[in-house]
């Protein structure tokens, strides 16, 4: 379609960073009115020619051109892209916690007469705005108190506040449950029939799918193939190949497990919220894992599941009210993360950078973290041993990395994660529970720590996978576990089970034995 | 450019401060006219700012973790007057009062420690309190008058190293010895290190090893010369090597234990250190305890030093140790910062001090100089780090440019932006 009406074009940008091309003349064009996602693995490139779109990169430090409205641009900052109706909802949302709804939609932009903020007018603004956004709240509302889904439909309404009309979104729903998600994905097509155009950045390929009217698949900071789609009949192989550069008939890979005695058994774990007295976050929850089996933990977001494991690592949640654990048959006491560590037990946290990574921290100094005594000689750390063991891991799990000594800030998502799980092979644990080891991994990457998975479960230890992928849980894993609201509310053999009956026991309030 | 950085070994951007050291020294001697690199002056230089330098070592640990201690002028003036009080009023012997006055230093620290590690109050609430109390205290015990000290201290505060054997040496033979000692020490290590390098056969070159020896043991040497060649009677000060001796100690602490890795474990992320098993509480604890123990021993040094305890002994120190810390590139944040650079730091400082003064600057115009000294260093460093696309350091002062930082190096390490494509560091942190 030549002549369709483009609202942009980008032609041939290129931008560098010291040492590597993070775009190397990508070139796309996006018609008006459309909603168009931007695929590609992390590390391809996405966010940053996003960032070049809304002038964070200003004119200069890229080259190449950007056609907008059928103009040449060349802004400057965000102002000047926002002044164009060119708005970006980053990823980590941009919210200031302490102020309400109201402060934040019109921070930088106030309204203000006499030299004073008009208070009566912006918060008659900011209800008309939340109303198109679908949210019925005060805008006096102090934004620390809403869910991450209302939080990300005030961006969305501080967006419209700029009378936006090319709305850029990185990752919209990667910290939304599933209601939230396809709240957001009914929103956008709402302000498409407005005439508002969105360029969604996502990995979600089922979202994907859902809403798009085309697809950019970049790779390698470069435009591997653009192009019209209709809403929901979208090739989604088409797309993981694209990405990849092969095709990924398994996104699991084959395993047969070796399962022997029970290893961890948990008995009526009960906790209480560590600020909220009288709260169970965990109740009277029983399970056990077996040498050699992965086990999934299913539940959605808030359903207690984090709270289980890390009350389980040391207490480190919540106040432990009773319940017992028992590791390779004898019961065990652990009051502290130091002393799970030295029962056996590891816990990877869901959130790397804000719980798992020091990210001042080398890759020789995260791999080594949790169990310095291991290179200790005669009361002094062995820097020799240090590389060695940090070296070996990176062979074995080829974290890309020049060497151990880059700092851990520096990689990708995927090469994180790695890092993280050798930081959590090195104690040589007999149980690792892992909360959402795939998250905010391309595909390529998550297939990689899928088998390492399955080599630490060949080694005879026992795995706890935390997710919140299903598909992810039952190609993974050999039993399921599903918990809601702190409850431990059934348990399946994986290969007699599918997404529907997981769904369903997600949300039984009644424990009931399947 | 390449064979500097292989002599140097390392980041060359951390000798940036080493320089300006040298660079001050040696544009005082010019100003004063030849009175900056003298005998006396080296000797009163570091005799005079042992007990800062004393400060910042305990200092740095403390920024590490992200905490910050304003009481450590006080404690050392309450030490330095408990300790006289001791020896005036109670008769004991000078060695029993300088045991009492590093148990009150270690007591204050516990009592810091309580309420920075244990009760959860910030550093700088709990010290701004113990600035605020101990100094009361100092001036409560005392009367307000200074009270004199046993003679013994004056070894420890302004004492020099015996003079023995031979005269042809030309110089104090103790201070050759320590010198010798220090050079050996430097060869031996180096060639160690070497040695230990890559794998057998394809050992890094030689010469810029070598080059480094030669050139760290001029520098040694002549440091032994300039303090050992002074009148008869003087060498290297007591107090200096009391300074380099805790010097070694805490690089070894904080560089080669598991105790000085849980420091910089907990101040770069508290959270992520405590599920790797770090008692973080403990670590504070220690930390915060320590520091007032390091405090006791300055203000012991310095009661040596002035032969008497008053009570407006060590105000403002914790000013000085502070600005060294930050001098030497330690960051706001917690998490970066070494005992080896906030020496420098505090050398750089003591080297104004002294040079100011002896070019006949008064107090009022240095402590200017030392303030926008303060600005510039730091603002220096966040420049040079943060526009070389390195993650952090003081780049941490200014969250934007870190930010920056590490989206550059993100998409410059391995093509891949690390802050954008994270799908776990959204607001919601529980499952």
């Amino acid at each position: 379609m030549p002549d369709a009406p483009y609202i942009l074009e980008m032609r041939h940008i290129t931008k560098d960073f010291p040492g590597v091309r993070a775009l190397d003349g990508v070139t796309m064009t996006v018609r008006k009115a459309d909603i168009h996602a931007i695929c590609g693995e992390n590390g391809a490139g996405k966010s940053t020619l996003m960032k070049v779109l809304s002038g964070v990169y200003p004119h200069g430090t890229y080259s190449g051109e950007i056609v907008y409205q059928g103009e040449e641009v060349a802004f400057k900052g965000i102002k000047s892209s926002e002044r164009a109706g060119i708005v970006i909802i980053h990823q980590e949302l941009a919210l200031i916690p302490e102020l309400s709804i109201r402060e934040n939609i019109f921070l930088g932009n106030e309204v203000v007469s006499g030299g004073l903020i008009d208070w009566q007018r912006e918060r008659e603004l900011t209800l008309d705005l939340l109303a198109r956004v679908g949210l019925e709240l005060d805008p006096e509302t102090q934004i620390k108190t809403l869910g991450v889904g209302q939080q990300q439909l005030v961006e969305i309404a501080k967006a419209l506040s700029k009378d936006v009309k090319l709305l850029i979104l990185d990752e919209p729903t990667s910290a939304l449950n599933e209601d939230d998600s396809e709240n957001l994905l009914k929103l956008m097509l709402g302000l498409k029939a407005k005439g508002i155009t969105c360029l969604m950045i996502s990995h979600k390929l089922n979202e994907i799918a859902a809403v798009s009217d085309a697809v950019t698949v970049i790779r390698d900071g470069k435009t591997v193939e653009t192009y019209p789609v209709e809403a929901g009949s979208v090739d989604e192989d088409r797309i993981i190949r694209s990405m990849v550069g092969r095709s990924l008939e398994n996104r699991y890979p084959d395993h047969v497990p070796t399962i022997g005695e029970t290893i961890l058994e948990v008995r009526d774990w009960r906790v209480e919220h560590p600020t909220i007295p009288g709260r169970l976050i965990c109740k009277d929850s029983s399970f056990y894992v077996r040498r050699g089996e992965i086990v999934g933990f299913a539940g959605l977001m808030g359903a207690g599941r984090t709270e289980l494991a890390r009350s389980l690592f040391g207490h480190s949640y919540g106040q432990h009210l009773s319940g017992t654990v028992r590791l390779r048959g004898e019961e065990v006491s652990m009051t502290s993360p130091a002393a799970a560590i030295r029962a056996g037990l590891a816990y990877v946290p869901e959130d790397r950078k804000l719980l798992g990574l020091n990210l001042l921290d080398s890759i020789k100094v995260t791999t080594v973290a949790a169990n310095l005594r291991a290179i200790v000689r005669r009361g002094l750390i062995d820097a020799g041993m240090e590389y060695e063991v940090a070296e070996g891991y990176r062979r074995s799990m080829r974290t890309k990395a020049p060497s151990v000594d880059v700092g851990v800030a520096t990689l990708s998502g995927g090469n994180q994660q790695k890092v993280v799980l050798s930081k959590w092979m090195f104690p040589d644990p007999d149980v690792l529970i892992l909360d959402e080891p795939t998250r905010g991994i391309d595909v390529g990457a998550k297939f990689e720590i899928y088998k390492l998975i399955q080599e630490l479960s060949d080694e005879g230890k026992g795995v706890v996978v935390i997710s919140s992928e299903l598909p992810e849980l039952l190609g993974m894993t050999h039993r399921i576990y599903t918990i809601c609201e702190g409850r431990i509310t059934g348990v399946v053999n994986t290969a007699d089970t599918d997404q529907e009956q997981l769904m369903r026991m997600m949300t039984t309030t009644a424990s009931a034995a399947v | 450019m390449k064979s500097l950085k292989q002599v140097l070994g390392g980041d060359p951007r951390q000798y940036t401060m080493l320089g300006a050291l040298v660079a001050l020294l040696l544009v005082f001697q010019f100003a004063s006219g030849g009175r900056m690199l003298t005998s006396s002056n080296f000797q009163n230089l570091l005799a005079g700012n042992s007990y800062v330098l004393i400060l910042a070592i305990g200092m740095v640990m403390v920024i590490v973790i992200g905490q910050i201690d304003l009481s450590v002028g006080s404690v050392a003036g309450l030490v330095g007057m408990v300790m006289a009080l001791a020896a005036a009023n109670w008769g004991v012997p000078w060695w029993v009062a300088l045991l009492i006055g590093l148990a009150t230093g270690v007591l204050i620290g516990c009592w810091d420690g309580f309420w920075v590690a244990q009760v959860g109050i910030p550093g700088f609430i709990t010290t701004l309190a113990g600035l605020l109390m101990f100094r009361g205290i100092v001036i409560w015990i005392s009367g307000s008058i200074s009270v004199p000290v046993p003679d013994e201290f004056r070894t420890l505060g302004s004492g020099y190293l015996p003079e023995w054997g031979p005269g042809f040496t030309l110089m104090n033979n103790s201070t050759l010895v320590l010198g010798l000692a220090a050079i050996a020490w430097v060869v031996w290590s180096q060639l160690r290190k070497w040695s230990r390098l890559g794998k057998p056969g394809e050992r890094p070159p030689l010469w810029p090893v070598v080059v480094r020896v030669v050139l760290i043991s001029l520098v040694i040497a002549y440091l032994t010369w300039i303090f050992g060649s002074g009148r008869p009677g003087t060498s290297f000060p007591i107090p200096g090597l009391i300074l380099v001796a805790l010097i070694i100690i805490y690089t070894i602490i904080t560089q080669r234990t598991v105790f000085g890795r849980h420091i910089y474990a907990v101040g770069g992320n508290r959270a992520a250190a405590a599920l790797s098993g770090v008692n973080t509480k403990r670590v504070t604890f220690v930390v915060m305890a320590n520091m007032s123990f390091l405090a006791a021993v300055a203000g012991i040094l310095f009661v040596g030093r002035a032969t008497s305890a008053g009570p407006a002994d060590g105000t403002a120190w914790e000013l000085d140790a502070i600005a060294a810390v930050f001098i030497g590139g330690a960051a706001v944040a917690g998490g970066v910062g070494t005992v080896t650079a906030s020496i420098v730091g505090g050398l750089v400082m003591a080297v104004l001090n002294s040079g100011l003064a002896l070019t006949g600057v008064g107090a009022d115009r240095t402590a200017v100089i030392k303030g926008l000294v303060l600005l510039i260093a730091v603002a220096f460093d966040v420049y040079s780090k943060g526009s070389g696309g390195r993650v952090s350091l003081t780049s941490r002062l200014f969250p934007k440019r870190e930010e920056k930082a590490l989206q550059d190096s993100g998409a410059g390490g391995l093509a891949s932006s690390a802050t954008s494509a994270e799908g776990s560091s959204t607001p919601s942190s529980s499952s």
